[in-house]
């Protein structure tokens, strides 16, 4: 008997399905690639998704409409900027007194001190900074804040994460959290960590933001999608980028 | 070709808008463009004993469409997760499970009633409720509120051509 439950048990284990399930930690999506597609996420030579971080580099150092450019304050290729700090982020921000993105901080600093007109979620500029900020923190483990300032909001995140949306009528965790790692189609489900953000879609050919992709997910279930950086959304981004704590940043990944 | 391509596209922008578009690019060459603006009518079901026995709203299934539906993306799009014996479709996903042989092991009724409604049998399913009454969903998008996900005759369809697989 005793034998019997030891071989159903390391069955369970080793039977790829059930592994996530088994763990009760965080997997990134690189784990759930193709080895070729690891490969090309690696070599940063043909990750497709550098064609955007390098255009964020330039962008970096180009100066603003008074004459500044990002890399005045923080160094020639954001050599003066906290890693440890960017994979914080999203952060409680005490004067505002709400959290505070990655791309949320940088459209603050293009407006008020590059003194650029505000740019919107949408534009390419505000995703080539954010993936290449988020490049100079590849390897930083995620560290998001979520017993401080931010609690509110990563607990309301964590309530839409378990929320039924749409004609469909699932929720995120329903798929992510039950079902990573089996088949949907021809693709493999992942955990939905948000470790690799923004990240390269093979599905789209180009760079998404993560909510850009949370959009993608709820149309797909038929629902209305979130206004970009509507307090849902924040929620949302606060309560994703939790989930990835201890995995470390790949920005830019590549993901089907 | 170019014809299937054709609905393809359609049926693209119909998924993405929701709709709207289609309706638009279709209105000038089809006469039924009026009548895709009211939601067809819901039929009531009733559940016994884990089963859905009459056929709704009295409708007959044609296996054939069923086939065609089972493995459409843009229409039931079962393949996604079950593996059914359709071969000329790649990449039948493994969410659910396979539906060969389903009929020898269900009864009609109690197939009906998995397509309708799903969460009869398993509450926290991912499986879409493809006749579920949609007056408690959440959110849904503009172009398919009032709707079920397939329509009655759809529903009926694919029941038949699952009641073929024994």
């Amino acid at each position: 008997m005793k034998a019997m439950l030891l071989v159903l048990t390391a069955l369970f284990v080793v039977m790829p399905g059930y592994r996530v399930l088994l763990a009760d930690e965080a997997v990134s999506g690189y784990d759930y690639l193709q080895p070729d597609m690891q490969t090309m996420q690696d070599d940063l030579f043909s990750n497709p998704g550098m064609l955007v971080v390098e255009q964020g580099e330039a962008l970096f150092s180009s100066p603003g409409e008074n004459g500044k450019s990002c890399a005045d304050c923080h160094g020639k290729d954001g050599a003066r900027l906290d890693t440890k700090h960017i994979a914080r982020y999203p952060v409680y921000n005490e004067d505002l007194r709400q959290p505070v993105t990655l791309h949320g901080q940088i459209q603050r600093c293009w407006k008020e001190r590059l003194g650029n007109q505000p740019i919107t979620y949408r534009n390419d500029e505000l995703l080539q900074l954010e993936s290449f900020v988020r490049y100079l923190a590849r390897g930083e483990f995620v560290n998001v804040d979520t017993d401080g300032a931010l609690a509110p909001y990563y607990s309301a995140g964590r309530e839409l994460f378990h929320t039924r949306f749409g004609q469909v009528d699932i929720a995120c965790h329903q798929c992510h959290d039950y079902h990573a790692g089996q088949m949907f189609r021809g693709q493999v489900l992942s955990q939905g960590q948000s470790n690799g953000f923004p990240v390269y879609r093979f599905t789209e050919g180009m760079v998404v933001a993560l909510q850009e992709r949370i959009a993608q997910c709820l149309t797909k279930l038929r629902a209305e999608p979130f206004a970009e950086d509507s307090p849902e959304n924040i929620d949302l981004e606060v309560y994703l980028s939790a989930r990835s704590n201890g995995l470390r940043i790949e920005t830019p990944a590549i993901r089907y | 070709m170019m014809c299937e391509l054709a609905v393809n596209l359609v049926r693209r922008i119909r998924y993405y808008t929701g709709g709207v578009l289609c309706l638009v690019l279709l209105a000038p060459v089809t006469v039924t463009a009026a009548d895709a603006g009211q939601p067809p009518p819901y039929y009531d079901w009733q559940a016994v004993n884990y089963e859905i026995n009459a056929p709704l709203g009295g409708l007959t299934g044609v296996a054939e469409r069923g086939r065609a539906i089972a493995g459409d993306p843009f229409g039931g799009n079962c393949i996604a997760c079950h593996r059914l014996p359709i071969p000329e479709k790649d990449f039948h996903g493994n969410l659910g499970p396979p539906l060969a042989g389903i009929a020898s092991r269900q009864s009609t009724g109690m197939i009906r009633l998995h397509i309708v409604d799903q969460s009869r049998f398993n509450p926290e399913t991912v499986m879409p409720g493809y006749y579920r009454p949609f007056g408690q969903l959440h959110r849904v998008a503009a172009g398919f509120q009032g709707h079920t996900y397939l329509s009655a005759q759809e529903v009926e369809d694919v029941v038949a051509y699952l009641a073929t697989l024994k």
